[in-house]
Formats: C-alpha cells, sequence, structure tokens
C-alpha cells in the first residue's frame, strides 16, 4: 500500500509520459443455454438451480459445444472485421480458485476464433479513431462469490466464501485490443468510445444483452505509460471491475495520473491487477499478475477443434445487422437532423435506442422526447447510462402507443414506465396491476363530475352563463378525485354537457 | 541433460496445489527430465508434414443445438458439498492460502 500524496496534474502526466491502454471485454452471449451444457443461461435465480454434472465439473460429465454461441463468436469476429480461424481449438486455463469447480476453465490460448480485426470508434467531437483487434475468443463464465465475514463483503479479511454455479459455463467472448497508442490527452475518452462503440455493435447485432450494470459486458483497462519519446511501453497494471461507461473513461484517468505519480518519484509500477473503486474513482491494489505460464494452458482433450467453413462465415457474415454508425447517418437524413442533433443524440446514448423504439413502431418525435428528457431524468437520477435504463424500446414504443389510442394520459405512462424501471413487467402488467388506465368509462367520471359540480355551484352558474373556460376548474377538481386517471379532454365535455353550455 | 530445475518443478508443484518434499523434488526432477526426453523423441519423428493433434478422434465441429436440458436441483446439486449455506456452497477462505 502506498500512502495517500500529491497525486501529478493532468498536464503533467501528458507533458511527460504517452499513455498506451489496452482493453479487455468480456461479453456474455445471450444464448438459451451454456456455452458447454444444456442448462439455462439467465441473469439471477435461486443459486445452484441452473448446473448439472457438467458445469459443475463432476466425474465422468464431458462438455459438448453450444453452436449457437459459436455462430455469435464468429459473427462478432465479422463484426469486429477480423479474419475468422479456419481451425482452432479449445483449451484448459488451469488454475485453483473456488469461482470454476472443475479447477479449469475452458478457453481458448494461441487459437482465437477471431484475429487481426478493427473497430472504428467516433469521439464526442466526431472524430474517428481506429482501435485494432488484437483477437476475440470463447471461453465460458465463472461462478458468483459472496464473501462472508470480514468489514466489507470483499474478499480480503473475509472468513469463508460461499458460491452459485448458476453463472459458471455461460458463454463468454474475450474481445483484446492491440495497444491503443497516440492518443494522448484522449486515452480516457478513447476508452470510453471504444467501449460504447463495442456495446452498441453488439446490441445491433443481438448476440449479447450487453448489460455493465448485470456485469453481461465487463472491461478490464490495461494502462501504462511510456517517457515521453520512448518507444518501449511502460509496466501495465490491469484495472478490473469496471462496470460503467463513465467508470471506464475515470478508471484510466485515474491510472494514468497514478502511475505518473509514482514514476516521477523514482518509483516503480507493480505489474498487478487493481481494483475500481466506484465510489470515489481510484483504483487499489488487487494480486499480482500471473505470467501465462503459471496457467498451465493445454488444448482441451474433451473437445474436438472447430473448422468453421468459408461457406459458413459467409453465411453468417450476410446476417450481420445494420452497424449502428452506419443506422445513425441514415437516421439522421431521414429525421432530418443536423450534425449537432444527432451528436447530441448520440452523446447522450440516446440513438440506437430512439431508432429501436422507431422500429418498434413509434413516431420519430415521441420517440425522441421518451428518451431524450423522460428516460434521460431517469437515467441520470440512477448514475446509470441510458441503454442500461431496465426498459426496452419495445416496452417504450407500446407506452406510446397507449398513449396515443387514450388508454393512458402522458401523466400516467411515465407512472407505467416508472413501473417497468422498477421491475413491475410489461407496460400491460404494470398497467393491470397499479390500476392505471384512463378512467373513460362516463358513469364513473360522471359521478365524479356531479361531486365536483355540486361543490361549486359559484362555477356552475359561471359556465351557465357561457363562461366556458371557468370550467377548468371543475376539470381540476375531477382530475384530483380521480387521481389523474381521467382524460382531461373527456372531463371538459361532459362537464359542458351536463351544465347544458354546448 | 536436465531439462527441468529444482526450482521449476517445486513452483509446478505448488501451481498444481501438490504438497512436494525436498526429498521427494530430488527424486521427481531427475524421472521428469525422463519423461520429457521420452516425449521429445516422437517429436523427431514427427515432420513438417504432420500436424499435432490433441484428440484421437479426426472429428471436427460437433455442436449441441441451444436448447435447455434438465440439469440438477439444487439439494442434488449440494448433496456432494462437505459444507453448504443459503442454496451455495460454502468453500474455505480463499486469500491467505497462498501467503
Amino acid at each position: 500500500m502506498t500512502t495517500k500524496t500529491e497525486t501529478m496534474d493532468y498536464d503533467e502526466v501528458l507533458e511527460r509520459f504517452d499513455p498506451v491502454l489496452g482493453l479487455e471485454v468480456h461479453v456474455e452471449l445471450s444464448t438459451r443455454t451454456k456455452m458447454f451444457c444444456g442448462c439455462p443461461n439467465a441473469f439471477g435465480g435461486e443459486p445452484n438451480t441452473h448446473v448439472c454434472p457438467t458445469c459443475l465439473g463432476l466425474p465422468g460429465a464431458l462438455p459438448v459445444v453450444n453452436g449457437s454461441a459459436v455462430e455469435s463468436a464468429i459473427r462478432i469476429g465479422l463484426g469486429l472485421n477480423c479474419e475468422i480461424a479456419g481451425w482452432c481449438r479449445f483449451a484448459r486455463k488451469n488454475y485453483f480458485y473456488p469461482d470454476m469447480p472443475k479447477n479449469f476453465q475452458t478457453s481458448q490460448y494461441d487459437e482465437p476464433i477471431a484475429f487481426d480485426g478493427y473497430l472504428d470508434v467516433e469521439l464526442g467531437d466526431g472524430e474517428t479513431v481506429r482501435v485494432g483487434i488484437e483477437r476475440a475468443h470463447m471461453e465460458e463464465d465463472t461462478g458468483k462469490s459472496l464473501h462472508v465475514g470480514g468489514a466489507t463483503g470483499r474478499i480480503h479479511g473475509a472468513d469463508y466464501s460461499l458460491l452459485d454455479y448458476n453463472r459458471a459455463g455461460v458463454p463468454l467472448i474475450e474481445i483484446v485490443t492491440k495497444p491503443i497508442t497516440g492518443a494522448g490527452r484522449r486515452a480516457p475518452e478513447v476508452a470510453r468510445a471504444y467501449v460504447t462503440a463495442l456495446r452498441d455493435l453488439l446490441r445491433a447485432m443481438g448476440v449479447s444483452d450487453v448489460r455493465m450494470d448485470q456485469g453481461s459486458l465487463r472491461c478490464d483497462a490495461n494502462v501504462s505509460l511510456s517517457p515521453k519519446g520512448d518507444e518501449a511501453f511502460g509496466t501495465r497494471s490491469e484495472t478490473k471491475n469496471v462496470n460503467s461507461l463513465r467508470s471506464v473513461e475515470r478508471a484510466v484517468r485515474y491510472e494514468m495520473t497514478r502511475q505518473a505519480t509514482l514514476l516521477s518519484r523514482g518509483e516503480r509500477v507493480v505489474q498487478e491487477t487493481r481494483h475500481f473503486q466506484e465510489a470515489d474513482g481510484t483504483t487499489s491494489a488487487g494480486r499480482p499478475k500471473e505470467t501465462s505460464e503459471d496457467y498451465r494452458y493445454f488444448p482441451e482433450p474433451d473437445l474436438v477443434p472447430i473448422a468453421p467453413s468459408s461457406a459458413w462465415v459467409e453465411e453468417l457474415r450476410s446476417t450481420l445487422p445494420e452497424l449502428p454508425w452506419e443506422r445513425r447517418r441514415r437516421i439522421q437524413q431521414e429525421w432530418q437532423l443536423t450534425d449537432e442533433e444527432l451528436r447530441d443524440l448520440v452523446n447522450t446514448g440516446a440513438a440506437d435506442v430512439v431508432a429501436a423504439t422507431v422500429d418498434a413502431g413509434a413516431p420519430v418525435d415521441d420517440a425522441r422526447s421518451w428518451w431524450v428528457q423522460f428516460l434521460t431524468e431517469q437515467a441520470n437520477s440512477r448514475g446509470v447510462d441510458l441503454a442500461d435504463l431496465p426498459v426496452t424500446p419495445a416496452q417504450v414504443a407500446r407506452v406510446i402507443a397507449l398513449i396515443s389510442e387514450g388508454t393512458l394520459t402522458n401523466k400516467l405512462g411515465r407512472e407505467v414506465v416508472l413501473g417497468v424501471l422498477a421491475g413491475e413487467g410489461d407496460p400491460d402488467e404494470v398497467i393491470a396491476s397499479r390500476g392505471l388506465e384512463v378512467v373513460s368509462d362516463d358513469s364513473a367520471l360522471t359521478a365524479a363530475i356531479d361531486e365536483a359540480l355540486a361543490a361549486q355551484p359559484d362555477v356552475v352558474e359561471k359556465i351557465r352563463g357561457g363562461k366556458v373556460q371557468a370550467a377548468g376548474a371543475i376539470v381540476g377538481a375531477v382530475m384530483k378525485a380521480t387521481q389523474g386517471q381521467a382524460d382531461a379532454k373527456r372531463v371538459r365535455e361532459l362537464i359542458l354537457q351536463r351544465c347544458g353550455a354546448e | 541433460m536436465s531439462q527441468i530445475s529444482r526450482d521449476e518443478l517445486a513452483h509446478l508443484a505448488k501451481l498444481a496445489r501438490l504438497g512436494v518434499s525436498e526429498a521427494e523434488l530430488d527424486t521427481f526432477v531427475g524421472q521428469l527430465d525422463v519423461i520429457l526426453d521420452s516425449v521429445a523423441k516422437v517429436g523427431e519423428v514427427a515432420g513438417d508434414d504432420i500436424p499435432p493433434m490433441s484428440h484421437a478422434a479426426n472429428l471436427t465441429n460437433v455442436f449441441r443445438s441451444d436448447e435447455i436440458r434438465p440439469g440438477l436441483s439444487q439439494q442434488e446439486a449440494l448433496s456432494g458439498a462437505p459444507a453448504s449455506e443459503d442454496g451455495r456452497f460454502c468453500v474455505p477462505r480463499i486469500l491467505g492460502e497462498e501467503q
């Protein structure tokens, strides 16, 4: 543990050092079943209920590869402009850690299914940076540990740990960039933009639900510094637990400053994993990094090689969707947005969700206003990215449709969406369980109106005398009595009718 | 000729969580060299035209369809565990073992 000292100013860091980044992103595929067995691939669930002898590593159980997961892996490789291996194998990565009950993780080592690609990443000001992709390989996720005892619930100081293997064996693709050099001041921004672009791409392909908050997309950020003008890379740290786009940016910036401070004092950067602390944006030392020899990789003897034919690869290439950035160019034209409007839409993370909401049948203006206003507020107050809100474009489109057909008012629509965000189900389920439908039954309304009219005879006189705008007071009283669940326009009509002022 | 050092062997034993005594290290270093030499002989006969194999069956692309199959209940899953708590496997303290 180093003691807290003055950290170097960011400008000074950049005067003296060049940052080099390497980003490793793990993405859980949204297949129905796990990578090597037929257990459900589902988030959550009672502990150890999505398990079988294979993913528990019981003696004699044998893995069989999920063909859909291989297809997703190839499609991801193609989306990242990678070469697809003509022949590759799985490998055992051996380590003793109870998150894998087999004592090894089935992964790929020197024969990744996809390699040598790139992703063009757009920064906030419209500048494009090409990030090289080293490889994308297939592996399996680990189980989840719960550390008991100790003060913090962390592994340090815990008395013992509890393991849930529901996630063990879930198909995982690890995507590794080539070293990203020359980003300088913008390195933290490039890191964030890369993960954003990758997330958008994977979402558009439909291969993962890419929820950083649920861990279906996770980023490890490798950062090192070279003294200005020095070609050789410095010693790197690998920051884990970076669970939001904002954290990716903060973690990279923090590590740049921390390492520069160490180096400028003549100290060494230790090659180690570090943990990102969401609360204060710092990183703390984890375990020293194992060397890859320590994992004693060897080809997995229980699985046969994968040899995708070029016909299969081309067939999968033809299933690639419109890429997010192409879609953005198209929606800019179709929606007649200026560059600035489009950039705002992209920077708030709204472009793709708005487009998906439009695809689900909503008018462009409604879709835009829901995401850019109400839902952006919700995302901000929860501290999550817009796309990570637990509401889908299809659900938003449904609410918009219900409003336009008069089943919901705008106010009720917002309440329905809040219910969806609270995990109460689809809009229609929320409406049913919260009883949110607009009161369109005239007899129910009439009763409330008669009551309000009786309470304010002076207003009734005014209306009868031709002052129809006085009806507003009655409308207000009725809306209050029905807790906002009435259609104000219909209420007004009924008031005028009953006062004979039509 | 010695291909594996005593230190390397001790490191490997540690990685594999094997308790190997000092005396055993001396014995095994020599034995492992014999094994490594024997395996190296295979490399002498296999020419560049013979691709390395990891599997006896000459198969590729053996896939399963993405369909859910019944697995174990929580009770069954935990039935062989020495200890469990709240439906989870209970394992001893993880860190500390290495120090």
